[in-house]
């Protein structure tokens, strides 16, 4: 496992291998929101960003309960890596019954990457934007809150 | 649901990319590898014997190309071939004048040629295609200036199958020449995807250069060659050697030449017939996705059953609403194999130079998959592709926020 990470990760970034956590969250997805279901969004909050033109466009919904994340649906246009790591980002949010809302704000891209065991280098900067969708959600929480 | 394909089944469809060796070209190259391996340079008769087959080769190419032997140079592939053109005509020319007419949908190998003579003084004009990848001789036409030393116009694209007017071009070119009593400018084509499909008749098509190369006529990879007229002068770019008329140095790679002589010569054989069954299948193909695929865009020119404005082999479609490379993993999962213009699967990051020109945007163009059929492509092959496509295409749907109106 320790090989495969160095091998995804070199040192110019030119290697496309994705790592097996990767393929794990690209081909088996958890807790996106799909189209058909018609899911009542009502509780929830949204952070939306990117847009097709720029190739990856996310959106995540939070229910927040008790100032822990209840719940968590998304949305991802976008690469393997991109799908892989909103997939992972809900996974962490969901985990030990709910992160605090405190603990949600400070996850960076890094931690998304890391937990998906390393990702090509070139593909960081445009297929992880979850953080930063959920930085907006929960943005909107705070504002709805205030009212 | 979506792990690895049960029965193993592959299916290639990247022959656009590059071929398999054909069985005969194997046969072909294989005594030139280990018994007949001598240095065609040697006077020993094992040298005088690699020389022959050298010759012979060279012979049957340019039989091939109604050109004359000494008009044949062998290079390392492609890429190697558009760059001895490139820089060769260049640097011999560039007292006459240091401005070249190429577009905007060559493949990188002329592309990054010309940008690097852009930072050595040349001026680039780059045409633009219409929106299905063709360029007007006309506005080849209008582009030559008199200080224009050559024109790099691609014979086929290699995304979406387009394939140019080029002895319409070279006739304007001719025009020109003749009505300004000059020699400039010199015309060159990249013929790399079209030299097992159209005919090669250096003189119908009227360039000065041409290249092509093996690996994608199901020849051997590492050998390509430029076609250089007579009296068309070029400076070399690799030195160390006398061979290949003093314009390309290096031992000749005889097994790669028999292997692109044999290759060449199977493909033209066979190409009429072959192009027919391609186009039949490619159609059926669209037609498959477009039965049951809602929300498809074919990229490209129009699909006719006449194999002159488009590759038989080439199909390229936009799935709109997902990515290309989330699709190509999914397929790649079923054992299937095939390309996409989106930016994810390029070094650059940057969206199918192609798709751009020919005025898709970028959404359009990140959605997009190229299937390119060959030799071993049957219709089980489509059909079993068609049998996870809709679905892919349907689970990435599901996920995706995108939602375009049509």
């Amino acid at each position: 496992m320790e090989n495969n990470v160095a091998k995804i990760q070199d040192k110019d970034g030119n290697s496309w291998l994705y790592s097996e956590k990767v393929r794990e969250h690209f081909f088996h997805p958890k807790n996106m929101l799909l189209n058909s279901e018609n899911f009542d969004l009502s509780d929830y909050f949204e952070g939306r960003v990117g847009s097709p033109a720029c190739g990856d466009e996310m959106v995540i919904w939070i229910k927040i309960e008790n100032n822990k994340i209840a719940d968590c649906k998304w949305q991802t246009f976008g690469c393997g890596s991109a799908i892989a790591s909103t997939s992972v980002l809900s996974e962490m949010l969901l985990e030990n019954n709910g992160m605090t809302v405190e603990e949600a704000l400070k996850i960076t891209p890094q931690d998304i990457t890391e937990r998906l065991g390393g990702l090509p280098a070139r593909k960081i900067h445009c297929s992880v934007l979850g953080d930063q969708a959920l930085q907006l959600a929960i943005k909107n929480w705070k504002k709805q809150a205030l009212i | 649901m979506f792990g690895k394909s049960k029965d193993n089944l592959e299916v290639y469809l990247d022959h656009a990319a590059t071929t398999y060796v054909a069985d005969e070209v194997i046969k072909a190259m294989e005594p030139f590898l280990a018994d007949s391996f001598g240095n065609p340079g040697g006077l020993y008769k094992i040298g005088r014997e690699a020389n022959g087959v050298l010759n012979d080769a060279r012979k049957k190419i340019a039989d091939i190309l109604h050109a004359m032997s000494d008009n044949i140079i062998f290079t390392s592939g492609g890429t190697e071939s558009d760059n001895l053109a490139i820089f060769g005509v260049a640097r011999k020319h560039i007292k006459h004048g240091k401005h070249i007419i190429t577009t905007k949908i060559e493949h990188h190998a002329v592309l990054h040629c010309m940008k690097k003579l852009e930072s050595e003084g040349f001026e680039i004009t780059y045409l633009e295609p219409d929106s299905q990848g063709f360029i007007s001789p006309k506005k080849v036409r209008e582009a030559i200036r008199p200080d224009t030393i050559l024109i790099s116009i691609m014979m086929a694209n290699n995304e979406i199958g387009t394939v140019e007017p080029i002895a319409d071009i070279g006739r304007e070119i001719l025009k020109y020449r003749k009505s300004n009593n000059t020699e400039y400018p010199f015309f060159h084509t990249d013929a790399c995807q079209t030299a097992g499909v159209l005919e090669l008749d250096v003189e119908k098509l009227h360039v000065d250069l041409l290249t092509f190369n093996g690996s994608k006529i199901y020849g051997p990879k590492g050998i390509g060659l430029l076609y250089k007229r007579r009296g068309v002068n070029i400076e070399p770019i690799i030195y160390g050697g006398h061979q290949e008329f003093g314009l390309r140095a290096g031992t000749e790679n005889i097994p790669g030449i028999v292997g692109l002589a044999k290759a060449l010569e199977l493909a033209q054989e066979k190409r009429q017939d072959e192009n027919m069954r391609l186009v039949d299948l490619r159609n059926y193909f669209w037609q498959e996705i477009q039965t049951k695929i809602k929300k498809v865009e074919l990229n490209g020119p129009d699909l006719l059953s006449n194999e002159y404005t488009r590759l038989p082999n080439n199909l390229n479609v936009t799935f709109l609403d997902i990515e290309g490379e989330a699709l190509l993993l999914y397929l790649d999962a079923k054992g299937i194999y095939c390309s996409t213009g989106s930016a994810c699967t390029s070094l650059s990051l940057d969206p199918s130079h192609v798709l751009a020109a020919c005025g898709k945007p970028h959404e359009t163009i990140h959605g997009s998959l190229r299937f390119s059929l060959g030799k071993r492509t049957t219709k089980a092959d489509i059909d079993y592709v068609m049998e996870y496509l809709p679905g892919i295409v349907e689970k990435l749907r599901e996920i995706s926020p995108v939602n375009t109106r049509r």
